[in-house]
């Protein structure tokens, strides 16, 4: 095959992925949209394997290599539970990151395989390609591990700050460009192998002051990330299906980073800064001692039978639960009474963007039933029932109304202006961002503690009698 | 009439001199920018091509722009198997895991080297591969629990 037709078999792959994701502008054609970034994903491999035939011994690594792998990811897609995904995602790119630097390290001891020139006289160029695909790929590892191990509570939620974080972060960054900038002179391998070891601290230090709340901006940054890091390495093998997906890859993450800042209307740099969500923030005023309205499952399944139309506004704490399924019952039993319900999504609701809506398609709630924040929020004034489910700093109205306070500017879904607002909790607790939320002392405001599955189960069977 | 008849003459000739005068200065810029191509050619680029380097860094912009417009029509309701299929895509790095370990050293002093590079393709091919199937179909079970009502 010539090195013509393999460029255009890669020119189609790419634009192939750039169909994948076109196809996901709307659930109808989005399965489609996947079966397109599939065959790209074959075709490139195809053209591959037929361009540069591996030797017997390769290609039997290759076949071994391609169904270890292939047979764990597999297993880990079909069995992974939904309320997982922002684990699963963050540990999907730990894993591009390390591919990344393990392909430049391979590029760097087998440069004419990659057409990058002669062992010690690889091209300077190549040099620096490769060494951004390396320390991107890198950091975009270690990076990602800490946030697997954050989303899945291995390791706090809480920001970890380490002392002069700022200045290691920037002496780590200055050291990058010092090794990267001796590599390419020396072309010796010991700067490639530091270049490495310091991305991965660098990876490590820019995650660990970052809070939990904030994890919806580190999965999509990371995701970022990993595109640029195959981009990187796409530059270096002059590949252009990994160019073009990484530049499409590169643009996805960031759009989502700041899909998700907006979200929480906080600048990128004060999320990567961190720090958010450690010390409680807000009006001091001592404990509070104001009382709430504690009611019952029944009482609240009395509210509902008797509303006309019910907005349900989901958040991490349904994921934390499993409650989406019992909810999903509980809607069901009130349909047939004859009421309306819908669904009201924050776009920071739940660990990473659109959380909440493939929880929810996981539990059949159907998808034209499932609202976004600027589309529902003015449905809230002739709603009857406001049923919040484990959400809390994404309904506080201090949002709007106080200054000083941590999550002030934030869009917020306005909660408090339907007739009555169920508030489920595990407790008194404030949020993540460690605001106190004014609407659980209204008078309009019911709070129902404890698991929100239970509770929701509870409702469901007063619901039947 | 015949007046501004007249007029409507005399503008157009203006423009027509006008645009002659563009023309000339074109022709001279082209002139001028073929020369300073040819130079560029003979110093240094082999053959007067221009470096597929150049044509790479073009098609990565163009892709960003596309992902850029392509991914704001993504639905907010499917960001997170927008995450899992990028995901999936972005493996499509194996390609530099399939050379890696496929190579095969020439001559004595390859050999140490592409053993290396056997051994970091192999991994990365596992890694790159438990994204590939891993990522497309977790996304394939997520999209497939979307349904409209009824």
């Amino acid at each position: 095959m010539s090195a013509n037709i393999a460029a255009l078999l890669y020119l189609v792959a790419g634009v192939l992925f750039i169909f994948a994701l076109r196809g996901l502008s709307s659930p109808a054609t989005s399965r489609e949209g996947n079966r397109y970034g599939m065959i790209g994903m074959a075709i490139a491999v195809a053209t591959t394997l037929l361009t540069h035939f591996p030797s017997f011994g390769g290609l039997l690594m290759i076949v071994i290599g391609v169904a270890i792998g292939g047979g764990a990811g597999a297993f880990i897609a079909q069995r992974v539970p939904m309320t997982k995904m922002p684990e699963l995602v963050a540990g999907f790119h730990a894993l591009v990151g390390l591919a990344a630097v393990l392909v430049a390290a391979g590029a760097f001891f087998a440069p004419r395989a990659f057409g990058i020139g002669d062992a010690n006289e690889i091209h300077a160029g190549s040099l620096v390609e490769m060494s951004l695909g390396a320390a991107i790929g890198a950091i975009t590892f270690t990076g990602s591990i800490i946030a697997f191990l954050k989303l899945s509570e291995r390791m706090t939620g809480k920001p970890i700050l380490l002392p002069e974080r700022h200045t290691i972060n920037i002496m780590l960054g200055v050291s990058l460009l010092a090794l990267t900038a001796l590599f390419v002179g020396t072309q010796s391998g010991v700067w490639l192998l530091l270049l490495i070891l310091a991305s991965f601290a660098l990876g490590v230090t820019l995650i660990i002051p970052i809070g939990g709340a904030d994890m919806p901006v580190v999965v999509s940054m990371l995701n970022s990330y990993s595109g640029w890091a195959a981009a990187g390495i796409g530059f270096t093998l002059g590949n252009l299906a990994l160019i073009i997906t990484g530049a499409l890859v590169g643009s996805s993450g960031a759009i989502l980073s700041y899909i998700m800042c907006k979200g929480m209307n906080r600048s990128f740099i004060s999320v990567i800064l961190g720090g958010f969500g450690g010390e409680v923030a807000g009006p001091a005023g001592g404990k509070e001692t104001r009382n709430v309205k504690q009611g019952s499952a029944e009482d609240a399944a009395y509210i509902m039978q008797n509303a006309g139309k019910i907005i349900i506004v989901p958040g991490y704490g349904m994921a934390v639960a499993q409650a989406q399924h019992a909810l999903r019952e509980m809607a069901d039993i009130l349909k047939k009474e004859g009421v309306d319900i819908k669904y009201a999504i924050h776009p920071v609701a739940g660990r990473m963007p659109g959380h909440m809506n493939v929880l929810l398609a996981e539990a059949n709630v159907p998808y034209d039933e499932v609202f976004e924040l600027e589309d529902i929020n003015s449905e809230f004034g002739q709603a009857d029932v406001a049923f919040v489910i484990g959400a809390n700093d994404v309904t506080n109205p201090a949002a709007k109304t106080d200054k000083t306070s941590a999550i002030y500017g934030m869009p917020i879904l306005d909660v408090e202006k339907a007739k009555t607002v169920l508030f489920l909790k595990r407790g008194m607790g404030s949020g993540y961002a460690g605001v106190e939320n004014e609407l659980f002392f209204r008078a309009n405001t019911m709070m129902l503690f404890g698991d929100a599955k239970k509770t929701v189960e509870s409702i469901v069977k007063s619901l039947a009698h | 009439m015949t007046d501004s008849t007249q007029q409507l003459l005399e503008k157009a000739q203006a423009a027509a001199e006008a645009a002659r005068h563009l023309a000339e200065q074109a022709q001279h810029y082209s002139d001028e920018l073929a020369h300073t191509a040819a130079a560029a050619a003979a110093h240094g680029l082999a053959g007067g091509a221009i470096d597929p380097f150049v044509f790479r860094v073009a098609i990565f912009a163009m892709a960003v722009f596309v992902g850029y417009y392509v991914v704001w029509s993504v639905t907010p309701a499917l960001h997170t198997p927008l995450m899992s299929v990028t995901n999936a895509i972005s493996s499509v790095i194996i390609v530099g895991a399939l050379l890696a370990a496929g190579v095969e050293g020439m001559t004595a002093a390859e050999a140490s080297g592409s053993w290396w590079a056997n051994a970091f393709g192999f991994i990365a091919v596992i890694l790159a591969s438990v994204n590939i199937f891993g990522g497309f179909l977790v996304t394939e079970r997520m999209l497939s629990m979307y349904k409209k009502k009824g």
